[in-house]
């Protein structure tokens, strides 16, 4: 059920953002979604891709700094609310989000929403109980291509 | 006789080693016999030395005991600068079959003769490097040190093979290729500098090779200071003993000293190098035992002999023997060296102190660059640390506890505040391996 997320430590310069992004196109790995957290001195790249261990490979042997995060991915209709209802579960379970992105699948109209929890095993649960639909990997990456 | 056998086992002693157990009566004639050959060869054949000489009324007959030594003038990096290129060669050319130089990184290089007699002499002084380190015949030796004008590749090449060893030129760099070698030429000893070993054994870990489970079980590490911290991170890291060893170009490349299996300390080669602990500030030789300069005169060099060289790396001479048995006399590990230290807003501080402090904190690696800037005429410190796999987040908050964690740390230690910035593996710069420690960007 959960995603695995590819993290990019970056430092904040002009320009530092695109060399890992080129990278990953010059390999033909696609991105589904990307986030970007930033300080005034560094920045974290966070990435969606289909082939995320052959994405790491490539960008450790270029000498960045790889992470592999477990996330949860949540599939809403793309309408007003439909991020609300999610949040809403989480709060009364009191599941904690370190940080969330969202993004339009191209398919029916609906939004994927991808979740950092502190436990992700049991946001599942508590999610799928309250009759939020946690996306698979493999039917998000459907979903996108 | 046992000649034919003498290192293939553990504890087998080679004989190149055999000065290292000189009775110390002994090793002192020969050095007082060496050093009045050496002052009377760089009197007769280079003209800096000569003139310094009569500067002060001396000639080589001056010097009739060891203490006499310190009447001799000293030899400072700028005389080699100055002299450039062979102004200090004692040789003919025609006697003089290698050439080495330093990286140059402001100016001129500074350029180093040997004879073929001094080439002996540089084998020799590296097989008791390498024997002193543990290592015999039937060890495969990696060497990642640089081959080329750098003397720390050659240095450990023939000293290697003069033991006996099985020698892999691989030179530095290009990481995933001395991994494939060490892992498939069953390779059981390197020579590296200690910050590049350090890059080695994240590599490996990136590409899931346990280098612990590898035959290697030694490294040899010189060319740049490191801390005792460092040698446990690669100890561990690697699963090897990490010896240190000393030398310098100016001297002869590595092979001035080393430690032995007790790890406490270098013995000095010192029937060809012979050492003194002077005060930086005076020029006072120091008893042993006291912390100072290390000056270091060359007792056989022909090509190039260097009188009293200060060396600007601080440390002091150990005067207990050690229980290895050796007669050779011992200096303390190199942390720091008197060009090294910058003094910010009034306080001395050294690059290995900020080094212990990095590494201190869990997970990080001493890849790291202290930059120094003037603002408004406050002096201010910065420091660079690149991030490595193991403190890296996908959250932004524990990446700033790592960064106050480690401002923390250093300011602990060295009581001034300073800005510290993680930045990308890889960034700060690296020549010939050697890490450069401190940008002083502060205008005078």
């Amino acid at each position: 059920m959960k995603l695995q997320q590819l993290s990019v430590f970056l430092e904040n310069r002009p320009g530092h953002l695109a060399e890992p992004l080129a990278l990953l196109s010059r390999e033909g790995i696609n991105i589904l979604s990307l986030s970007l957290a930033d300080t005034s001195d560094f920045g974290i790249l966070r990435m969606i891709v289909r082939d995320w261990e052959r994405a790491a490979q490539v960008l450790k042997a270029d000498d960045w700094v790889v992470k592999l995060t477990e996330v949860v991915a949540v599939d809403v209709e793309d309408r007003p609310g439909g991020l609300a209802e999610v949040l809403r579960a989480a709060g009364r379970a009191e599941l904690k989000i370190e940080y969330m992105y969202a993004f339009s699948l191209r398919r029916n109209n609906r939004a994927a929403l991808i979740f950092r929890f502190e436990e992700p095993d049991r946001a599942i649960d508590v999610l799928s109980a309250a009759g939020c639909h946690v996306i698979e990997a493999e039917e998000l990456f459907a979903a996108v291509e | 006789m046992l000649t034919e056998r003498w290192n293939d086992v553990e504890g087998g002693f080679h004989p190149a080693s055999a000065p290292d157990y000189l009775p110390v009566e002994r090793l002192r004639e020969v050095q007082l016999r060496r050093l009045r050959a050496v002052v009377t060869r760089a009197y007769d054949n280079v003209e800096l030395f000569r003139s310094r000489m009569q500067e002060r009324g001396l000639t080589p007959a001056d010097i009739r005991t060891l203490e006499d030594i310190a009447q001799l003038p000293f030899t400072v990096k700028v005389d080699l600068r100055d002299t450039y290129p062979f102004g200090l060669f004692a040789s003919p050319m025609s006697e003089i079959v290698r050439l080495h130089a330093s990286s140059g990184t402001t100016g001129k290089p500074i350029v180093v003769a040997y004879t073929r007699e001094d080439l002996n002499v540089w084998a020799e002084v590296m097989t008791r490097t390498f024997a002193s380190c543990g290592l015999h015949r039937g060890d495969i030796v990696q060497n990642a040190f640089g081959y080329g004008l750098f003397t720390g590749g050659l240095g450990a090449h023939y000293g290697a093979e003069a033991l006996g060893a099985t020698v892999i030129p691989v030179s530095g760099g290009n990481t995933e290729r001395q991994l494939m070698v060490m892992k498939d030429f069953n390779v059981s000893a390197v020579c590296a500098t200690p910050s590049y070993f350090i890059h080695v054994i994240e590599r490996a870990l990136d590409l899931g090779l346990d280098l612990r489970e590898l035959p290697l079980h030694t490294g040899i590490f010189g060319a740049e200071p490191w801390s005792e911290e460092m040698r446990q991170r690669i100890q561990e890291g690697a699963g090897i003993r990490a010896y240190d060893i000393y030398g310098l170009s100016e001297i002869i490349g590595p092979g001035v000293g080393s430690e032995c299996e007790h790890q406490d300390g270098l013995h000095i080669f010192e029937d060809h190098f012979y050492p003194e602990i002077i005060d930086p500030e005076t020029g006072a030789v120091l008893p042993d035992g006291e912390e100072g300069e290390l000056v270091l005169t060359t007792l056989s060099k022909q090509a190039m002999p260097v009188i009293r060289y200060r060396t600007r790396d601080i440390t002091r001479i150990i005067t207990e023997t050690c229980g290895c048995g050796r007669s050779l006399r011992r200096i303390r590990r190199v942390g720091r060296r008197s060009d090294d230290m910058f003094i910010i807003r009034g306080v001395n501080v050294f690059p290995s102190q900020v080094e212990a402090a990095l590494l201190a904190v869990e997970g990080t690696l001493p890849h790291y660059q202290i930059i120094l800037t003037r603002d408004h005429g406050l002096d201010q410190m910065a420091v660079e640390v690149e991030v490595t796999p193991e403190v890296f987040s996908d959250k932004v908050r524990a990446l700033e506890d790592v960064r106050a964690e480690l401002a923390k740390a250093i300011e602990q230690i060295i009581g001034i505040r300073v800005a510290l910035r993680l930045v990308e593996p890889r960034t700060i710069a690296r020549s010939e391996g050697k890490a450069k420690r401190v940008i002083d960007k502060r205008a005078i």
